[in-house]
């Protein structure tokens, strides 16, 4: 749920509007069918209430059953015509709309795969799930009903006032003056009932902030008695969104009852005005009754668009929030250094200037280079970071959080970039390399375990989609996995709900080594749990993590004494700068601040 | 729905009101096409014009009256269906206000703020519709009926063949829709489920260089919502050009078989006109009907949401005569056994223990040996399962809760700050607390130090949740909320994990020294934490392995030698 309320006003509804009818160019047939068959629908509707003018003339007058059968036959094959159209109109408008839906959909879903990790930084999770959900949404309602009942009542008002005119331009004259009054009183209620249904929705939002707030901390609430506290709080925002919302809902129903009975009135004015226009010969009395019909048809489109200008606008103004997403930058890649394997060993190919390609062995040596980052323009993250690591070297990167360790870790990778400075892996400035092979030569074993929907094999497989079962297995195994797993019901095949609830912390953490270690990676970036697991789990833990360090390029975050001894060096940073580098003794011997940490002076966080 | 009714007691006065106002609309309503064929019939068949006019403006008044009686009925709707939902959604609030522990592990925070907010809403734009809709449609069409017998009872018995059709139309399109619609919400999730699942996974994703495989499997989602959705709406826009077809059938028949009886004379021209309009007003009040009970289905829903909520039993109840004083600070562990409610095995077993008041208990184990489970019985946070557990020399059961948990602090594991100033968070353990007594407080939770640097102080803002503050800081403000309780038992449950070793050995310090006369109980990982404690109970797997003293465990203990050994050898970090 978005904390702020949304906007409910496109900002260029033109624009967007031209956009999306972009999206109908998939489905030029189907737009251009649906809105003939709407259009045709409305003209004979039109026709259908004009035929009851003669029909009733000559049943007051002379009547003539010939003609009489011949009018109720063509009446009953525009009904036909009117209840096929209108339905075929529809259908095809659904179609339109899920059409366009879902290529909105796709679209959104794999620009969200291109977008760059600083994106997911700045933008709230749940903003993004809402214009996944109830933006998309709103939009789908206003393309399946909005646009089908806007063009079937503009034409409906138009048709209706050109016969209304050959029939009798005084009685329309009537009927403009009432449709002012209605367009005047629509508008009136309008504004006011918008004016009202934003204070509403401020209201909920602020009661939203407020429950969640207090239901996060519910046992602290129990706790310290504060029940009575926190209700008196929650009453005051009730009664703040019980009034807004009785009078947005009252300016919201009142439309009907006011357009509604402004008909009825018109009704009554027409009925007088054509009888004493009867009386003098004016007009018949199969004018009144299609007059009467007509009072009816015309008043209705003013109800229903100003009820869906109301969704049209507000799909809009989703439709802008979509497509500012997608017109978000991408990751740049830029890389023309690809890995090539020529017989079995992989290579990276870098072109050179005339035109011929390099062959560099693929080994996992990576250095930093006067490297600064700052996620931010004009901020400095990481100051002046200069580090090395051979292949199959150990690196561990020491210091309380925020003082950048993540940071260093994301860089190599290249989730961001870097502001200054060169990072070369084998030799080659990383930039150079495309993405998916930079990549591909690395895995990553975050903390906060991921997992996906699907089986325990599934989520291994994420490493590597090829491997076969016996390579998954031969992975848990390492990772010390394969014995919970196989402790399962279904074993490998057993289904993880969303993200794998249905484990434990400490499963989940030896599935993820796992995963790295089917990927077979050269380089590997770990950052170690902190989370309280059990003894026996941690011990496990850290036994998969250690077979799956060896012999590879490893970069960890580093929680474990023994992790950080082992390591061939250690960054100690703190804000952002590499304090003391060294190995373990080394930097025991130093007595700075690695020392301190190590015997438990210093708070870390 | 019955369950729920009291609740409109505060506004039942507009409960009623709207709906007779309703009907009240409707009659001027449906007067209208009458009049109309007196003008026809009468007016233009006498040439007097005097008396067209007359009911002509009977008509337009009677019109007006209608808008009248709709916009009151309009408000008297919105005013008890918006006040309807305030009260039962501050009734589910105070409902959940006194739930227990075990009752708020089976709701999750999400579900509750959806009950609260979206079904409570839902639950006062159906009950607007009930009052003014639901009332609408029946009688509009009861009263058209009504009127197309007197005028001409022959004629109406069209509507005797038309009223079943379209009620058994609409019957059979809602009943095949529905399935169909449920089925797309499942679809709808499906979708929702990857993007969130992407949107969370977004660096394992990118890192795998899986965003090809996602999209794949967003693709196949993706196109079954679309297939299903079409499906469900095509049925539903079968709707109206049904109706379509029936209204201009029956108009045709009204024709047909009217304009015999018009030839003939016995019917006026303008009654054969304003049964067209009687016509449409009959079945469109059906599709309302129909459309209401859509409604109906939302809120139903919503309704059975909200019920869950409110049917919920505490697991906690209060004594009828409770004790309103815990006179010590001693605590006592009776062969207490202790299972969660709905869990098959015991968490704690057979515990039993003694602590004197102003004593220092330390208890340590690894996770899920119930260290945490144990000291929740002591505020009544779960009863007991047998035995029993006592306070100041009396089963907690006995005590008015609040004065338990007045008495009793617990500094949760999971340290929560609200948003507000730092002296509305600490304001939480004493009301009254003056700025004075709150400085007290934080020095003796070593969290003056820093508080006093912040420009602010107590004006300072604290973030929702906390977040402003790192962990250790978090922990010695919640320790300091908790002191200002002035409690008699003080329970730390793993509360200095993130405190760097000095500052913890000061809150112990002032702990032993300076509120000597409160009882504390410290669960820790660490054993210097807890090294100093008079008495050490070891846990493992639910049971007490061992209790003593350092040096006793140290001897007797091999889990607490096991641990202590661990530790010897330091862990950077956490």
């Amino acid at each position: 749920m978005s904390k702020q309320t949304r906007l409910m006003q496109p900002r260029d509804p033109k624009k967007t509007l031209g956009r999306l009818f972009g999206y109908f160019k998939y489905n030029k047939a189907l737009f251009y069918t649906g809105i003939t068959f709407i259009i045709l629908t409305s003209i004979a509707e039109i026709a259908v209430s004009g035929l009851l003018s003669p029909i009733i003339d000559i049943l007051v007058g002379d009547f003539e059953k010939t003609i009489f059968v011949k009018y109720l036959i063509l009446m009953a094959f525009l009904v036909i015509l009117i209840s096929m159209g209108r339905y075929l109109g529809n259908l095809l408008m659904a179609k339109l709309a899920q059409g366009t839906i879902f290529r909105i959909r796709k679209d959104m879903f794999s620009h969200m795969q291109k977008l760059p990790i600083s994106y997911f930084d700045v933008h709230a999770h749940g903003d993004l799930m809402s214009t996944f959900t109830n933006d998309v949404d709103m939009l789908n309602q206003a393309l399946e009903q909005s646009v089908s009942q806007i063009i079937t009542s503009a034409l409906t008002m138009v048709g209706t006032f050109t016969v209304m005119l050959l029939i009798s331009p005084i009685l329309t004259l009537a009927v403009i003056v009432l449709l002012a009054v209605m367009l005047f009183s629509a508008k009136y209620v309008g504004k006011r009932s918008t004016k009202n249904f934003r204070r509403q929705q401020a209201a909920l939002a602020d009661m939203n902030g407020y429950i969640e707030e207090m239901m996060s901390g519910q046992k602290v609430v129990k706790v310290f008695n504060y029940e009575d506290r926190a209700i008196n709080k929650f009453t005051d925002k009730n009664t703040e969104l019980r009034k807004a919302g009785t009078q947005a809902a009252t300016y919201g129903v009142m439309i009907m009852p006011i357009m509604g009975n402004l008909s009825y009135v018109l009704y009554a004015l027409i009925s007088i005005l054509g009888a004493i226009m009867v009386l003098r010969n004016r007009l018949s009395v199969g004018n009144i009754a299609a007059f009467l019909q007509y009072t009816r048809t015309i008043s209705r489109p003013i109800t229903t668009v100003s009820n869906q200008l109301n969704t049209l606008f507000a799909a809009l103004a989703g439709a802008e929030r979509i497509f500012n997403i997608l017109d978000e930058q991408v990751e740049v890649d830029g890389g023309d250094v690809s890995l090539v394997k020529e017989e079995e060993e992989l290579y990276w190919k870098v072109p050179e200037k005339n035109g011929a390609f390099n062959l560099v062995p693929l080994k996992g040596d990576i250095t930093f280079e006067n490297v600064d980052f700052g996620y931010l323009p004009g901020q400095k993250v990481l100051k002046n970071i200069n580090l090395y690591a051979k292949p199959g070297q150990k690196i561990a990167f020491v210091g309380s959080t925020g003082a950048g360790k993540t940071t260093i870790t994301n860089l190599i990778n290249r989730f961001y970039e870097i502001t200054n400075g060169t990072i070369y892996y084998d030799g080659i400035d990383i930039k150079r390399i495309n993405k998916f092979d930079l990549r591909s030569t690395m895995s990553i074993v975050l903390q906060d375990v991921h997992l996906f929907e699907g089986t325990i094999a599934d989520n291994i497989r994420y490493g590597r989609l090829d491997a076969n079962d016996e390579e998954v297995k031969e992975a848990a195994k390492l990772a010390n996995a394969h014995y919970f797993i196989k402790n399962l019901p279904q074993g490998y095949q057993t289904m993880l709900s969303v993200d794998g609830e249905n484990l434990s912390q400490g499963e989940r953490q030896l599935l993820s080594i796992a995963r790295a270690a089917i990927a077979n990676p050269t380089i590997l970036i770990l950052d170690e749990a902190t989370s309280s697991v059990d003894t026996r789990t941690e011990k496990l833990i850290a036994e998969g993590m250690d077979k799956l360090m060896e012999g590879r390029t490893t970069f960890v975050i580093a929680h474990r004494l023994s992790t950080v001894r082992d390591s061939n060096a250690i960054m100690v940073l703190e804000q952002g700068e590499i304090i003391e580098r060294g190995d373990h003794d080394d930097l025991m011997e130093q007595q700075g601040r690695y020392y301190a940490l190590n015997t438990g002076s210093i708070e870390l966080e | 729905m019955k369950k729920l009714l009291p609740y409109m007691k505060k506004y039942i006065f507009f409960a009623i009101a709207s709906p007779i106002l309703m009907i009240l609309e409707v009659i001027a309503d449906i007067v209208i096409p009458y009049l109309m064929s007196r003008i026809v019939d009468v007016g233009i068949a006498n040439r007097d014009i005097d008396y067209i006019v007359k009911v002509g403006l009977i008509m337009a008044g009677s019109a007006l009256l209608g808008m009248l009686f709709g916009i009151l009925s309009s408000h008297c709707g919105a005013k008890a269906g918006y006040g309807f939902a305030a009260e039962i959604r501050l009734a589910t609030y105070q409902k959940v206000q006194k739930f227990s522990f075990a009752n708020l592990d089976n709701f999750s925070v999400s579900s509750l703020i959806t009950r609260l907010t979206n079904d409570c809403n839902t639950i006062g734009q159906v009950t607007m519709m009930s009052l003014r809709m639901a009332v609408r449609a029946p009688f509009l069409m009861l009263f058209a009926v009504y009127m197309a017998f007197t005028i001409n009872a022959s004629l109406a018995r069209i509507f005797a063949v038309a009223i079943p059709i379209t009620a058994i139309a609409i019957f059979i399109i809602l009943s095949k829709a529905r399935p169909l619609f449920k089925k797309l919400q499942t679809r709808v999730d499906r979708v929702n489920a990857i993007i969130q699942e992407n949107l969370v996974g977004i660096r394992v994703v990118k890192s795998f260089n899986r965003q090809e495989h996602e999209e794949v499997r967003f693709e196949e989602r993706n196109k079954d919502l679309k297939d299903t959705a079409l499906s469900a709406v095509s049925k539903i826009i079968l709707l109206m050009p049904i109706a379509n077809l029936i209204i201009y059938s029956v108009t045709i028949s009204v024709l047909w078989f009217g304009g015999r009886q018009v030839v003939v004379g016995t019917m006026g021209g303008g009654e054969l006109i304003s049964f067209i309009t009687y016509n449409i007003q009959i079945l469109m009040s059906l599709m309302m009907i129909s459309f209401f009970f859509m409604q109906l289905l939302r809120g139903s829903a919503s309704v059975g949401r909200v019920l869950e909520v409110m049917r919920t039993k505490s697991e906690i109840h209060e004594e009828k005569n409770p004790i309103n004083e815990v006179r010590d600070g001693s605590v006592r562990f009776d062969n207490v056994y202790f299972r969660y409610p709905g869990s098959p095995e015991y968490a704690l077993k057979n515990i039993n223990f003694e602590i004197k008041p102003g004593e220092t208990l330390g208890i340590i184990g690894s996770t899920g040996s119930s260290k945490s489970t144990l000291v929740q019985l002591l505020p009544r946070l779960y009863d007991v399962t047998e035995g029993a557990v006592l306070v100041g020399g009396e089963d907690v059961r006995n005590y008015n809760l609040e004065v338990l948990r007045d008495q009793v602090a617990f500094v949760l594991q999971k340290n929560i700050l609200f948003s507000g100033t730092l002296r509305e968070n600490m304001q939480w353990g004493n009301e009254n607390a003056t700025d004075e007594q709150i400085i007290d407080a934080l020095k003796q939770a070593q969290a003056w130090e820093f508080v006093s640097k912040l420009e602010d102080g107590l004006e300072h803002r604290v973030e929702q949740g906390g977040n402003n503050f790192s962990g250790g800081q978090k922990q010695r403000l919640s320790i300091a909320r908790s002191l200002l309780k002035s409690p008699k038992i003080i329970i730390l449950d793993d509360s200095t994990s993130a405190v760097d070793m000095t500052t913890d050995a000061k809150i112990q310090q002032v702990f032993k020294e300076e509120l000597k006369e409160i009882t504390t109980i410290i669960i820790a990982q660490r054993i210097s934490s807890i090294q100093k404690a008079d008495r050490i109970i070891v846990m493992n797997e639910g049971k007490i392995e061992s209790l003593g003293d350092h040096e006793t465990l140290m001897e007797n203990s091999p889990i607490y030698r096991e641990i202590y050994v661990s530790q010897q050898k330091g862990v950077v970090g956490e």
